[in-house]
């Protein structure tokens, strides 16, 4: 129960001081229209309503990665300025349940950016979504969502250790937009993408929100997204209190 | 057994300089640290800047392993024990950082609230209370982007006491601070002493350890120089005298020949607006016109002889380490 209400409130709380950035509410507002554009003017040649939607909940998806994968590096770079990263350390809480709320607030973040997507889609470019499996639908979304705030969870892990892994998730940001199928099919990119694309759950929560879409078998894609989330969560977790001693013995977790 | 016990403490720090060619540099900031803090006891670490008391205070909060050495607080060892450790302690410290700027006062409460394991229904009650204590009632639902550095401090020391620790580590809490917000500020940590907590603050302002520690460390070079009662350390330098001279434009050839006159203990050059002033401490005896005759080529000004005080007794011990 105690536990439930730190992840809870410490979500809200984080949620709080990033909506209240000046700064991440422009990019929130610029993101969405961008994905959006890109993907109607890569396909909009096909005049086909159906990969236009295909492109569409790309694009939305790629808002949540965005949101989080540079945000999940950068914020323990901003604890770690603003000095209360040691606060947070200094805390007799589980190190883990201290840094899932912080992730899990960046993918909901991702969550405005998805809507304001289709929005855009449906308003500018007059992309309509028809849902064919709308349960699955509403389900897909908070799973991939969890699912990628659980990856972030494990890049900010990295980043308590290494103070230069905030680089990290810049880097990572526009290869995985291909890497996962965003935007291009898998199919098109070479065979060796394939075994690191199954390691990424946005690759199979993308899929399951297509397929809930469009039509079609999202139920193991779903699960497959759950499954890779659960398993970032239980890594994560095992990994924070090791490498917070790592970064208590090397003095990482300040700033000079 | 000490409340907070420190034996043979060492930290090295790992770097590296250069752009090209890196070296990596070891940097030895704490060098075998021993104290010990009683139950009830306000203990100050004392020290110019890079003396390491940063750097002990965070390995007794748990925030750095140590080198070498153990440390334990109310029994329990500061890296084996160190979610036991962190339970028990409050940690504040000095300057701007460390606060969720966007959130209001009690929220960033709130949120440590939980961190520290305060029973919900304790909360709101607790967080009112404390900001009775600091003195920030009424301000509790402002962002704290828009608080003075005095209302941060405070506020500082609210988050440090949610739990209700036994033991509370200050870390140069009144830096930076107005005369008067830094006043107000050692009145709280006067109470926090009063309700029976043990206090190891680190400070490097004379007058403030003199004021509020039962015993002070002074550290210097990541050494422990002296150590005992605020009255105990100024009786070391009280059978000497202290002569100020202000000088304009003096030489450091001159100031070494000042150190080297017999009877001559320490001479510290403090910059004042055009001028400097000599601060020389003497074994006593009459060196008044000794002193003078070493200043050949300087425009001297004013001249005066005073009893020493506690913060002549840092610079001594801080210049002889």
């Amino acid at each position: 129960m105690r536990t439930a209400r730190l992840l809870v409130l410490g979500w809200l709380l984080q949620l709080k001081v990033m909506m209240r950035s000046a700064f991440n509410g422009v990019l929130s507002v610029v993101w969405p229209m961008f994905f959006a554009t890109t993907a109607f003017f890569m396909y909009r040649a096909g005049r086909d309503e159906a990969t236009l939607v295909y492109a569409s909940l790309g694009a939305s998806v790629m808002g949540i990665w965005s949101a989080t994968s540079t945000s999940a590096s950068s914020v323990l770079q901003r604890e770690r300025r603003h000095g209360t990263l040691e606060l947070l350390a200094a805390a007799p809480a589980n190190f883990a349940y201290i840094l899932i709320p912080i992730s899990v607030a960046m993918s909901t973040i991702g969550l405005y950016s998805m809507i304001a997507t289709l929005l855009w889609g449906r308003f500018v470019f007059g992309i309509e979504l028809h849902l064919v499996h709308p349960l699955l639908f509403v389900l897909a979304v908070p799973v991939t969502i969890a699912s990628v705030g659980a990856l972030g969870f494990l890049l900010s892990v990295a980043c308590v250790r290494y103070r230069s892994a905030w680089a990290l998730g810049n880097a990572l940001e526009y290869p995985v937009w291909l890497i996962c199928g965003f935007l291009v099919p898998l199919a098109l990119l070479p065979n060796w993408v394939g075994p690191i694309s199954w390691v990424l759950a946005p690759t199979f929560g993308v899929r399951a929100i297509r397929e809930a879409a469009l039509g079609g078998t999202p139920v193991a894609d779903l699960l497959a997204c759950a499954g890779l989330g659960v398993a970032y969560f239980g890594a994560g977790i095992l990994l924070a209190d090791h490498v917070l001693r790592l970064a208590r013995k090397s003095a990482a977790l300040q700033l000079s | 057994m000490a409340v907070i016990e420190a034996r043979d403490l060492r930290r090295t720090y790992k770097t590296s300089t250069g752009t090209f060619r890196r070296r990596s540099l070891e940097v030895e900031a704490v060098r075998g640290v021993t104290f010990g803090v009683e139950q009830g006891e306000l203990f100050g670490l004392l020290g110019p800047n890079g003396a390491g008391k940063t750097t002990t205070i965070k390995m007794l909060i748990t925030l750095l392993i140590p080198t070498d050495g153990t440390a334990s607080v109310l029994g329990f060892d500061v890296v084996k024990d160190a979610r036991e450790v962190r339970k028990r302690i409050g940690y504040v410290f000095g300057g701007d950082r460390g606060l969720y700027d966007r959130l209001s006062g009690q929220d960033n409460l709130r949120y440590f609230a939980e961190l520290y394991a305060v029973p919900p229904r304790e909360q709101r009650p607790r967080i009112a209370e404390l900001f009775e204590l600091v003195g920030l009632t009424g301000r509790e639902k402002e962002r704290v982007e828009g608080y003075s550095r005095g209302m941060r401090q405070r506020l500082h020391i609210a988050r440090g006491l949610l739990h209700d620790p036994p033991v509370v580590f200050l870390d140069e809490p009144t830096i930076g601070v107005d005369p008067v917000g830094a006043r107000e500020l050692r009145a709280t940590i006067a109470q926090l002493v009063e309700a029976g907590k043990t206090v190891l603050l680190t400070t490097h302002y004379m007058f403030e350890a003199d004021q509020l520690c039962d015993r002070i460390a002074v550290i210097a070079r990541g050494e422990i120089v002296a150590e005992g009662t605020p009255a105990a350390l100024k009786a070391n330098v009280s059978e000497g005298g202290v002569v100020e001279v202000e000088v304009f434009g003096i030489e450091d050839a001159s100031v070494e020949r000042l150190r080297a006159l017999e009877g001559v203990h320490s001479v510290n050059v403090e910059p004042r607006e055009q001028a400097q002033v000599l601060v020389v401490q003497t074994d006593g005896r009459e060196l008044t016109h000794a002193l003078l005759a070493q200043l050949d080529g300087a425009q001297v000004g004013r001249v005066s002889a005073r009893e020493p005080t506690l913060e002549d007794a840092y610079v001594s011990l801080v210049s002889e380490s």
